[in-house]
């Protein structure tokens, strides 16, 4: 390679690293803006959705907030103690449910299933398309599976745990197989070249490896079944004034209390809602720095 | 079992005992049985949300141990899941309709309807509207899916000459079934379509607060806590306006938008479940209580009672 190519790449990587260009014509200008705005415009509207929302429910960051039940009787005290405590056990067995099943599934499509079999195909691509189906179906899906189950009143943990479960099923499974791919042929080779079978060699060397992938799909999918009211709205859950104890008892979920506190006429609880929402939004970035996190401690590199 | 049919008998008698009694002054409810446990699942209306969740709040209060679920699934969806067995007490702010009913009877669920509340459905307006009175013909014409009133000024010509830009509740609601079916009484059971529909009020509130000539209707209770943003329209159904309150409503002189708010209860699961029977029999001696604490308006002494005779019907 001449000294000159070397150099004329160089001046091209500065160039661009810079975000500047020789070209002053008004159209690459014009290109420029435009590229600008597309990525303030999101940023924007987001900062400006949350710092509303922190200030009109600055007034609520108390302990009420977090220790009472919805009142009626005393709305300035309105607390969300059973919509968050609801919302951590649904995510507990939601992941119980969703991840044995999803990283099984993703295990033998990836490294058992017969990819030229055409029900595998089939089954492949049912799964993308699942992954985008609108959350309010994976609630009508779990209203019949709770009503074949012989449940009367579905607005239980059992029901929300399926529903949110059936939703972030087709996450696991597409975020675990990348995961699984993206583990090199050769450590797989080397462990059956030793003799081990192929069931040893996942267990033993593929599983682990992927790991880190494994658990930020899974800790993303989870944040998104978090935020999700729709599904809950469909199994009927109710406003309940006491804590859940068993995967029976009648619940109900952060998102779900603000859904229908925000539409109440009365300011205090729109005010109370604008605090929740600030709440739902710290769990949310928790989860997701924890899946960052996990990531970048445990991630290997070949 | 002799405790409990015992109990059946003796709570209309303690209601109407209460009745006497808080007629007196003295407000307190009460004592609950503590020993009562259970659930009661009520769903329902979003507008009677509100007193139902009011009602469960004051029991616990009182000590009582049974856990009642309150749902806000609106009107319809609270009949579909009542008369298919799954909830115990279905609020609902219009009566239950002939399909409902239905139903009802074809999955052999006996319900008796008790009336709790009443509701002055307001029309309110953007407060620098130059409107004050709609006549209920006006009232039909501005809703009907018919309607060619595109300008203020084609209802009435001393009205301005202002685009009208309707705010009206989902068809899911209570609220605009109350509209259609009893004020409008449209073949097609419908509000005119070119109106914006949200099932938050509030977004209701912000359109008809934001838009010159905005238009829109909802609960009392929507108006009252948004009175600095919106004027309520007076309505004339024949004997000059009437303005939306308390008094009005009660009376029967706020017509035809006043609207009766209920819940209906199964009838096997109040005499088999005591703690359903406990929640309705507080919920009915509270009934004024549980009302203005919802900020709707209490029944007049009359509808107060007849609502009890039917509560007491229903022991068997």
């Amino acid at each position: 390679m001449s000294v000159a190519t070397r150099s004329a790449r160089e001046t091209v990587e500065i160039r661009l690293s810079d975000g500047r260009s020789r070209e002053r014509n008004p159209a690459s200008i014009l290109f420029l803006i435009a590229l600008w705005f597309s990525l303030f415009f999101g940023v924007i509207v987001l900062v400006s959705l949350i710092v509303d929302t922190a200030i009109s429910g600055a007034g609520r960051f108390d302990a009420n907030l977090f220790t009472n039940y919805e009142s009626k009787l005393d709305k300035s005290t309105t607390g969300f103690r059973a919509g968050i405590l609801g919302s951590i056990w649904l995510m507990a067995f939601t992941a119980l449910l969703a991840i044995p099943l999803g990283i099984a599934a993703a295990i033998y499509l990836e490294e058992f299933a017969d990819r030229r079999s055409r029900f595998n195909r089939l089954v492949e691509i049912n799964l993308q398309n699942l992954a985008a189906v609108p959350s309010i179906i994976y609630g009508m899906l779990a209203v019949a599976v709770m009503g074949l189950l012989g449940y009367q009143f579905k607005g239980i943990v059992l029901g929300g745990a399926i529903a949110l479960a059936l939703l972030i099923l087709p996450v696991i499974v597409i975020t675990t197989r990348e995961a699984i791919r993206a583990v090199p042929q050769e450590i797989r080779q080397g462990s059956l070249a030793l003799g081990a079978t192929v069931w040893q060699t996942t267990w033993r060397n593929t599983l682990p490896s992927a790991v880190p992938g494994i658990a930020t799909g899974t800790i993303l999918g989870l944040s998104r079944a978090i935020g999700e009211a729709a599904p809950l709205l469909m199994l009927g859950m109710a406003m309940v004034r006491w804590d859940p104890s068993s995967i029976e008892s009648k619940v109900t979920a952060l998102p779900m209390q603000i859904y229908h506190l925000s539409s109440m006429p009365q300011e205090e609880y729109q005010v109370a809602a604008s605090a929740a929402i600030i709440v739902l939004l710290v769990m949310i970035l928790g989860m997701n720095a924890l899946a960052i996190f996990i990531r970048n401690k445990f991630q290997k590199s070949w | 079992m002799i405790r409990t049919s015992l109990r059946r008998a003796i709570v209309p008698g303690i209601a109407s005992l209460a009745l006497v009694l808080s007629a007196c002054g003295g407000d307190d409810a009460e004592s609950v049985d503590g020993d009562v446990t259970g659930e009661v699942a009520v769903d329902g209306s979003s507008t009677v949300y509100p007193m139902s969740a009011t009602a469960e709040e004051m029991l616990a209060e009182e000590g009582s141990a049974v856990e009642v679920s309150v749902g806000f699934s609106g009107t319809g969806g609270g009949f579909e899941k009542f008369c298919a067995g799954q909830t115990d007490v279905s609020n609902a702010s219009r009566p239950i309709k002939d399909e409902e009913a239905a139903v009802c009877e074809e999955n052999g669920v006996e319900y008796t309807e008790l009336l709790v509340a009443t509701d002055a459905l307001t029309v309110v307006v953007h407060p620098d509207l130059a409107v004050d009175c709609l006549t209920s013909d006006q009232v039909v014409e501005l809703f009907s899916p018919d309607s060619k009133a595109k300008k203020w000024s084609d209802l009435d010509a001393s009205f301005p000459d202002t685009d009208i830009a309707g705010f009206i509740p989902g068809t899911d609601s209570g609220t605009y079934d109350y509209m259609a079916a009893d004020v409008v009484q449209h073949e097609t059971e419908a509000l005119r379509n070119d109106f914006e529909a949200s099932e938050d009020d509030n977004i209701l509130v912000q359109g008809v607060s934001g838009t010159e000539g905005g238009v829109g209707f909802f609960g009392y209770t929507y108006f009252e806590e948004n009175a600095d943003k919106l004027k309520a329209l007076s309505i004339d159904d024949g004997a000059g306006c009437v303005e939306p309150s308390a008094e009005t409503a009660q009376a029967g002189e706020y017509s035809p938008l006043a609207r009766p708010l209920f819940i209906y209860v199964d009838n096997a699961k109040y005499n088999d479940n005591e703690a359903v029977a406990a929640y309705v029999d507080f919920y009915v001696e509270n009934l004024t209580t549980v009302a203005e604490t919802a900020q709707y308006i209490p029944l007049s002494e009359e509808a107060l009672s007849e609502t009890e005779e039917k509560l007491a019907g229903m022991a068997g």
